[in-house]
């Protein structure tokens, strides 16, 4: 029997997972009751504030964590079980880590390559594109690199025993942003190549660059699917809204009758109404009285904050 | 075992790029043994004495020069009267006073008052005996003063085995050595361990196929090769510094010091099994490992004369069976027939902690 190949090529499964730090299982559960499903050569996103349970899931996954109830599978080896041969075929990228700070570049990676029992010369393929930025810089002491830099280095040593799943843990918190568009791009070219990616960030305009998204808060999944198919199940008519002065503007939408919720998005604030029927000529109106001579107020579609801020609040 | 060797590799990176690391492997160790071979030391030499001489007669003056002349005693003034010797001590300026009574040759009874500052007792009863021993055994007092017909029937002959010049260095020397062993072993290898927990490269090293085992195998061989360095570099030291030779065999030394270098290994994995961060697994180690090495292995203080709980306490500190038996080797020159119990008492401590540790060691988080 071949273990590894499911009918739909589906790397990792997660079935109504639950995980409880405290001893007894009383207390905040980290994970509740989420199901998931990636396949081989897919971009899994999992979206949601520190504190969603997005670590948890992935050391659940890592193997380093015990689930408390459901069960979870990593290309088809069951986490509790088969740990030991799960290990030999994931790479993970935890959130904090920061490689060795000490040794170089060149150090590191060959270092974890011995450790998984590779070489950097055989899989020098897979890791080429990322690599070719940092050869400039493989004296250097890994601790003396940029945020992204070290990201990508660490995704180097993550890559580099080919795995057939990566689980990456916020791998572009703390990165400057034209360095996360880098890697999102480094992402979307391993995914060609067969690899199930999972990848967690707390940033909502990186959803869009997955195949598909989970949206997590407090240990719940909220949604899950395409961003386009998440974004489309938001109902209510949605509008942005600038003036000059947008902390007090920001009450007085709350107050509005016709808000269902408005919260601070970029440079506007974004205004979600009760029901579609409302005329959006009587918030102008409203907010003439309220002395906003210079109120904008335009339609927008909604995105997957959008979709996070409406799904969190229920 | 290429896994194995590029990980020590990776270690001994470690180890040599850290500078905190490498001031605590090579300069303490050194420090340590100058330290305790001189500057803490329990030996008397040129401790500063008054001598109050009211006779001012021939026999006085020998006497005073013999005192003069020991190694132990420097004049530090010839006082004028009592007064003036109290407030010598009071300005802390003697530890010792020697008054010669007028008339001390024609005396039938002759006496010498003998004052010493007893704020630190154990320096005042050894510079009183030093001053006894030579006054009493001075030619001159013996001549003129008749000193030997108040000897008691039966003399004493007291021989000083092993360590004749009675230096603080042979003592010390083994206790250094336990302490540094402990030091490099449990302390470093326990706060390299918690580290990779610390900043999260556990978590990756888990997942890797590297078995547990040999992450911590890797951990420990660097520490326990720099810390036979240090015994190398220690017993040198007190060879050509402190004149401490080894008397015993070698071999048997280096045997027993990588035995004690192994239980320091496993205490120090135990503790990185328990502390989390590096702070309270050096915490961990200076509490538990430290203070004890120095307190309760004799090194510093005779564990005969403590109170019978911590008699008992001691028991478990591993460096005071390792102090026994270097003491025996090094400075008795005794062979293996007399330390196979302190050997056997750090193996049995060696296999208790391994059990232990790999119990509690934990292949997830």
């Amino acid at each position: 029997m071949n273990v590894t190949a499911n009918d739909n090529n589906t790397m990792i499964t997660v079935r109504n997972l639950s995980k409880t730090y405290s001893r007894k299982g009383v207390g905040e559960p980290a994970l509740q009751n989420v199901s998931l499903a990636v396949k081989a050569g897919e971009l899994f996103g999992l979206i949601g504030p520190d504190g969603a349970g997005k670590t948890t899931l992935f050391r659940i996954l890592a193997t380093l964590l015990l689930p408390g109830e459901g069960e979870a599978t990593v290309c088809g080896l069951d986490v509790v079980t088969r740990w030991r041969e799960i290990r030999a075929r994931t790479g993970y990228m935890p959130g904090r880590f920061s490689l060795y700070q000490d040794l170089s570049v060149e150090e590191n990676l060959a270092f974890f390559a011995t450790v998984f029992s590779a070489s950097i010369k055989e899989n020098y393929e897979l890791i080429r594109d990322i690599y070719v930025h940092l050869e400039p810089f493989k004296n250097r002491r890994a601790g003396k690199l940029s945020g992204g830099m070290k990201q990508k280095l660490a995704l180097c040593c993550a890559l580099i025993h080919r795995p057939d799943v990566l689980l990456l843990d916020e791998p572009t918190t703390g990165v400057d942003p034209v360095s996360r568009v880098e890697f999102w791009d480094m992402l979307g070219r391993l995914k060609q190549q067969g690899i199930a990616i999972l990848v967690s960030t707390p940033y909502m305009d990186e959803a869009s660059r997955c195949d598909r998204i989970a949206l997590m808060r407090s240990g719940r999944c909220l949604a899950t699917g395409t961003p386009a198919r998440i974004c489309q199940s938001y109902k209510r008519p949605l509008y942005s809204v600038r003036s000059s002065r947008m902390y007090p503007l920001l009450g007085h939408l709350r107050s509005w009758a016709g808000a269902h919720s408005c919260y601070a998005f970029g440079h506007s604030h974004h205004l979600a109404l009760k029901d579609s029927a409302t005329d959006i000529a009587s918030l102008e109106t409203y907010l003439k009285e309220k002395g906003y001579t210079d109120a904008l107020i335009q339609p927008v579609e909604p995105g997957v904050e959008d979709c996070f801020m409406e799904l969190g609040n229920d | 075992m290429k896994q194995f060797l590029s990980f020590i590799t990776k270690e001994f990176h470690h180890i040599f790029r850290d500078v905190r690391t490498m001031i605590i492997l090579l300069i303490i160790p050194v420090i340590l043994i100058i330290l305790f071979g001189y500057a803490i030391s329990t030996e008397i030499k040129s401790s500063p004495i008054a001598i109050l001489d009211y006779s001012r007669d021939n026999v006085t003056r020998r006497l005073a020069e013999q005192l003069q002349a020991s190694e132990y005693f420097k004049l530090y003034r010839t006082a004028g009267s009592y007064e003036e010797v109290e407030t010598l001590f009071r300005q802390d300026k003697i530890r010792l006073a020697v008054i010669f009574p007028a008339q001390l040759a024609g005396a039938g009874e002759p006496s010498i008052q003998i004052l010493a500052d007893a704020a630190n007792p154990n320096e005042a009863t050894s510079l009183i005996q030093y001053a006894t021993a030579i006054i009493s055994t001075s030619d001159i007092a013996v001549s003129s003063l008749g000193a030997e017909v108040r000897q008691p029937g039966i003399v004493p002959a007291v021989n000083l085995l092993y360590n004749p010049q009675m230096k603080g260095a042979y003592n010390f020397v083994p206790g250094v050595m336990g302490l540094i062993l402990m030091l490099v072993c449990a302390l470093m290898t326990s706060v390299g361990i918690v580290k990779e927990k610390e900043t999260g490269a556990m978590e990756v090293l888990l997942v890797s196929p590297l078995k547990p085992v040999y992450i911590i195998l890797a951990k420990a061989t660097p520490y326990l090769l720099l810390s036979m360095a240090n015994i190398a570099a220690i017993l040198l030291l007190s060879r050509f510094l402190l004149n401490v030779p080894v008397a015993g065999n070698l071999i048997l030394l280096v045997s027993i010091s990588i035995l004690y270098a192994l239980v320091a290994l496993c205490l120090g994995l135990f503790i990185s099994t328990i502390a989390n961060t590096q702070q309270a697994a050096m915490l961990l180690s200076g509490m538990v490992l430290m203070l004890p090495v120095i307190l309760l292995s004799g090194m510093v203080f005779p564990v005969e004369n403590m109170p019978w709980i911590l008699r008992v306490f001691s028991n478990i500190v591993p460096a005071k069976w390792y102090i026994i038996a270097v003491k025996n080797v090094m400075i008795k020159g005794l062979g293996m027939a007399f330390i196979w119990k302190e050997a056997g008492i750090m193996l049995f401590m060696i296999l208790f902690l391994i059990a232990v540790s790999a119990k509690r060691f934990k292949t997830r988080l």
